[in-house]
């Protein structure tokens, strides 16, 4: 009987610590307040860092890494902190980190995001808060169409670079049936629909292949069935390499180009020699192109060339940086200060819309060719 | 190296059953004010500052992950796992599809709830509508459940009369039939996914008082209140008729039929609530997201689901709760250990299996189960 | 730009043409297929992992290749040369994964007499360990290797081709499956599997030695698994660290339409799928496939509920 009573005595204690524990509180989130004058401040960039995607996303980062290093090496007195948030890619991580970010009010900026899904799923939490992305690599064309205030892209958006593939075609390889071929991913679907639309009636047939597939057999058959002279893959790597073996294999020689997400040195690899002389378009520029000594300093600081947007994470970060240098240190002040930025990155000159993309007339689309394996550049596509 | 693992894993048996039984021993207003202590705790758990537990929150580390973000994940696994114990912890049927039912949910209130949905679209050409209609929040709950229950209905009336195994691969085609016509249809918004999907205030906006963009925290309260309500409502539903035909049919169907309980029916029960439930916590997720895309929905996840019932108890609802409560929260606070957090989960599936097959907080039931088979085992080998 | 969603001509235009591409694809199925058959045929069980089996060989027949310098279409010695050291290499780290993966995983469970949900789960635990621990070796994207045989047409009818690589995967499978069923069905061995298949307490009562059966069946599939690899890696020339879940749900599949524990099945199940995967991508598009799968799968079952040809490898058990 007693230590029935000993015990109920410990489960009211218990009851009773828990209830006093709500009374003595250290705040979970640090809320330094911003924006007292102190130069610098910290930015966060999110994006697919782990997982199948994070080869595409990880030149940007060590891009924006790089800047962050040099910008704090040059100013002492104003130094900026680059807060890395996984989201694997995935919207339903993105959005908790964007609560985070947004309550956080030590962040005053943010990079990102690099997958259309994550930034369409978080753009409406970082407007809320106040706080300007700056995406090197969310290319969807629906992002900035729906009148958003705080998003922002160094890069050109798919209308662009599927513009630019159709005027690619017509005037480059001359090719009178285009088979056009998508993975069924938000990107790959986005970017095949616009140059569909920009290719219009030199579009033969078309067919859309799933993430993980292996066996290409049917769409081989329709392309030769279609006697197509040329193909456009909108997607990624994993799928685009075994494709383009099995066709080559299969013995189609038609033209083969994709988009910026096979700018990627795996995908030459994983193809073989079946992707000698395949087309690469993608809003990037080559390294040798990229402005000042950006090339030179990446490949110092990580042993390898800039992939797939290193420059474009760069300039993203240098956006902001900039803001940071110029004394701008409110999550507001630095809104207004990339609405109104007006300078040559290293991608190409930095400009942006109303709708938040960059100046459209500044978006310089390449071409690049595979040559012996790698991806060497071929020349600029004119728009116009 | 087994043996001794065998040897302290037995001795840490013997202590936690220990457990089990002095609470089951004390008196029940000590159980309810114990229970109560506990909820409390958990409406608690988003401000937790208490100085030792901090290191739990997962924004504990600079690159962590929002809190009661986190914990609102939490709160849908758990609901998941609930629903998902009723079809495979109760009635014993194995559904390795059960994200089907999840995705039909956040479908439903995407597609009759937001304002940019096609379907929404469609409605209102059809019938004049003005741009800003959409079906509202609340309505979208039957609709949710409803469509979900009929689907799981549809699903199980021509395959539940196969046996286990089978019915794992025709449930788990079923989930990856969702969500390819998902990706690949106009009409569900295709690879794009939809986005400004409602919640209680109406479609997502900064004007929100409690359901805003920024503080997750109301939504967790919202998830944790849904979870709680439906805790209750499973228990009750364990303890009834139906529970009891369920358990039956798990244990032996052919028994069951002799003694009078209808398997077939029952076990179409079993999906539907289980289906419901799913729905539900697809509903709360495509909430407080605001967007869904297809690829959220993938088998993969489906299988995890089944992972977490079964090595958290499956049967038990304590049990499956915190096999999901992990699933969800473990990646989030071991975010440091970013690629190796895959690998280390299913290290840890594998050693949970081998060394408490019965699940971290097993069933008494199913526990004894294991053991009875566990002493026939010689006979067999 | 063909507007209907289901294109009749582009089917039937070739349709000798799809069949033998959905053949070649499906007898890549009926091998991995195989694997979950025997065990499944022997202890009732999902051998979830079998699909890493697979997705080992496929590295190790990378592996060995460039350890050997192999080259684009080299000459004919070397290609022999190559393709044996690769099927060696690869059936034998496969079926030594295979045996392993029984060893530390299952044996405990069933000496325990655990329920088979244990077994499946453990069995996911364990592929995910797998295919996560080559995805942080090698990286998680696809990885290219040369093309040993180059493909050629063999021969056409109609306008229907046949290439070198199709006739070796269908034959190669063919002959695999048919020493397979010799084996069970003709040997020692063989019968004491289906001895331990048909009950297990009296094959043991028989004398027959039941680890040493279930150790073999796991051999056995891991084997078929390395060769499957083998034509996997001749025919699509590319790997990728998690290459076994899609294919093992496809072989799993399979083996369940052609029903369960049945050889037989497995083969039949195999082809039929791969050809009704082939048929529906052409038809609509590629990316409803396994739509078309799992629907012919359902309606199967709904008529046969044990799968095409019934489950046996002893016989039928309730």
């Amino acid at each position: 009987m007693r230590r029935k009573y000993v015990r109920a005595l410990g489960g009211v204690a218990l009851a009773a610590a828990m209830v006093a524990a709500v009374g003595c509180q250290d705040s979970g989130g640090d809320d330094n307040a911003s924006g007292d004058g102190t130069c610098g401040g910290k930015i966060a960039i999110f994006g697919a860092f782990t997982g199948p995607n994070a080869g595409l996303v990880i030149p940007s980062l060590n891009g924006a890494k790089l800047a962050v290093k040099q910008h704090n090496a040059e100013n002492a007195d104003c130094q900026v902190t680059l807060q890395e948030f996984d989201t694997q890619g995935a919207p339903e991580q993105a959005t908790p980190i964007a609560n985070q970010v947004a309550q956080d009010q030590s962040f005053t900026s943010v990079i990102g995001g690099h997958f259309s899904g994550e930034t369409k799923a978080t753009m409406p939490t970082y407007e809320a808060a106040g706080l300007v992305m700056v995406s090197p690599s969310a290319t969807a064309t629906e992002l900035t169409a729906a009148g958003n205030k705080s998003f922002h892209r160094v890069v050109g958006n798919d209308g662009t670079q599927g513009a630019a593939a159709a005027v690619y075609f017509k005037d480059t390889l001359k090719s009178q049936k285009v088979f056009v071929i998508d993975d069924g991913s938000t990107y790959g679907a986005g970017i095949a629909a616009e140059l569909t639309k920009g290719l219009g009636s030199q579009v033969v047939a078309s067919d859309k292949v799933q993430t993980d597939q292996t066996n290409f057999d049917a769409t081989i058959s329709k392309i030769k069935a279609a006697q197509a002279d040329a193909i456009a893959y909108g997607g990624y790597t994993n799928e685009a390499a075994p494709l383009l073996k099995q066709l080559r294999a299969a013995g189609v020689t038609a033209k083969f180009l994709g988009f910026d997400g096979l700018y990627d040195p795996a995908f030459p690899q994983g193809a073989g020699a079946g992707a000698e002389g395949a087309i690469v378009t993608c809003p990037c520029l080559p390294a040798a192109e990229a402005g000042g000594t950006f090339s030179a300093d990446f490949e110092k600081e990580y042993g390898e060339a800039p992939g797939s947007y290193g420059a474009e994470g760069y300039d993203a970060a240098k956006v902001l940086l900039d803001g940071y240098k110029d004394g701008k240190s409110t999550r507001k002040e630095l809104l207004d200060w990339v609405d109104a930025y007006d300078k040559e990155g290293v991608s190409k000159y930095i400009k942006f819309a109303d709708t938040g993309d960059v100046d459209p007339s500044k978006v310089v689309i390449w071409a690049y060719e595979i040559k012996g394996g790698q991806i060497t550049p071929q020349s600029e596509i004119k728009l116009s | 190296m087994t043996e001794t693992l065998r040897e302290i894993n037995d001795r840490r048996q013997r202590l936690t059953a220990g457990i089990g039984e002095r609470v089951r021993a004390l008196p029940r207003w000590q159980k309810v004010l114990g229970l109560l202590a506990f909820v409390g705790f958990l409406y608690y758990l988003p401000y937790l500052g208490i100085p030792g537990l901090t290191w739990f929150r997962t924004d504990y580390i600079p690159q962590g992950n929002n809190w009661a973000g986190v914990l609102f994940s939490c709160a849908i696994y758990v609901l998941i796992a609930i629903g998902l114990n009723i079809v495979v912890g109760l009635a014993g049927l194995l559904d390795l599809g059960y994200v089907g039912f999840y995705a039909i949910g956040a479908y439903s209130v995407a597609l009759f709830g937001s304002t940019q949905s096609p379907v929404v679209e469609a409605l209102q050409n059809r019938f004049g509508l003005s741009e800003q209609w959409a079906v509202s929040w609340a309505i979208c709950i039957p609709l949710a459940i409803t469509f979900t229950m009929i689907s799981g209905v549809i699903l199980g009336w021509p395959t539940l009369r196969l046996r286990g195994d089978y019915l794992a691969i025709v449930t788990l085609g079923f989930g990856e039939i969702i969500r390819i016509v998902a990706r690949n249809s106009s009409w569900t918004g295709g690879p794009q996914g939809i986005a400004a999907i409602p919640g209680p205030e109406g479609a997502p906006s900064a004007d929100n008082t409690i359901f805003g963009l920024i503080d997750p925290k109301p939504w967790y309260w919202l998830a944790l209140t849904v979870v709680i309500v439906m805790v209750f409502a499973v228990r009750r539903l364990e303890h009834s008729r139906v529970g009891r035909a369920w358990l039956a049919i798990r244990e032996d169907e052919d028994a069951a039929a002799v003694m009078g309980v209808p398997g077939f029916k029952f076990k179409l029960w079993a999906f539907a609530m289980g289906a419901a439930l799913g729905g539900l916590s697809g509903f709360l997720f495509a909430s407080r997201n605001a967007f869904i895309e297809p690829t959220q929905f993938n088998v993969y996840l489906s299988i995890l689901f089944v992972a977490a019932v079964v090595a958290g108890g499956a049967g038990n609802i304590p049990g499956v709760a915190i096999g999901a409560f992990l699933l969800a929260y473990l990646p989030e606070r071991f975010r440091d250990f970013s690629e190796y957090r895959t690998l280390a989960f299913g290290l840890a599936l594998v050693l949970v299996m081998l060394l408490r097959p019965q699940g971290l907080i097993p069933s008494r039931r199913r526990a004894r189960e294991l053991a009875d088979r566990r002493k026939e085992a010689p006979a067999n080998v | 730009m063909k507007g209907t969603f289901v294109d009749f001509d582009a089917l039937f235009g070739h349709l000798g043409q799809h069949t033998v591409d959905g053949l070649s694809k499906g007898s890549i199925y009926a091998l991995v297929a195989l694997g979950y058959t025997l065990v499944y045929g022997v202890l009732r069980l999902i051998n979830f992992a079998h699909s890493e089996v697979f997705m080992i060989g496929t590295f190790t027949v990378v592996g060995t290749w460039s350890v050997l310098g192999a080259t684009d279409s080299p000459a004919i010695g070397t290609v022999i040369l190559l393709l044996l050291a690769g099927l060696v290499a690869a059936a034998a780290a496969s079926g030594a994964t295979a045996v392993a993966v029984e060893r530390i995983a299952y044996r405990r469970l069933r000496r325990m007499n655990a329920p088979p949900l244990i077994f499946l789960i453990t069995a996911i635990g364990l592929s995910l360990v797998l295919s996560e621990a080559f995805g942080l070796w090698q990286g998680r994207l696809v990885k290219g290797m040369p093309t040993i045989v180059e493909r050629s047409v063999l021969f056409t009818i109609g306008n229907t081709e046949v290439t070198n690589i199709q006739a070796i995967t269908v034959v190669a499978a063919l002959i695999m499956m048919f020493g397979l069923d010799t084996f069970i069905n003709r040997t020692r061995y063989g019968r004491g599997v289906r001895a331990v298949a048909q009950n297990p307490d009296t094959a043991a009562l028989m004398g027959v030695n039941k680890d040493r059966v279930i150790a073999l069946i796991f051999l056995l599939g891991g084997l078929l698994a390395g060769a499957a690899a083998l034509l996997y890696c001749l025919r699509y020339g590319n790997t990728r660290f998690n290459v076994g879940f899609v294919l093992g749900l496809k072989a799993f599949t399979a083996a369940v339409l052609g029903g369960i524990g049945n050889l037989r099945g497995a083969l039949l199940g195999g082809l039929l799928l791969g050809i009704v995967e082939v048929y529906a991508a052409t038809l609509t598009s590629s990316n409803w496939e396994d739509v078309a799968a799992f629907v012919v799968l359902v309606v199967v079952l709904l008529f046969r509920p044990t799968g095409l040809l019934g489950e046996s490898l002893g016989r039928a058990r309730a």
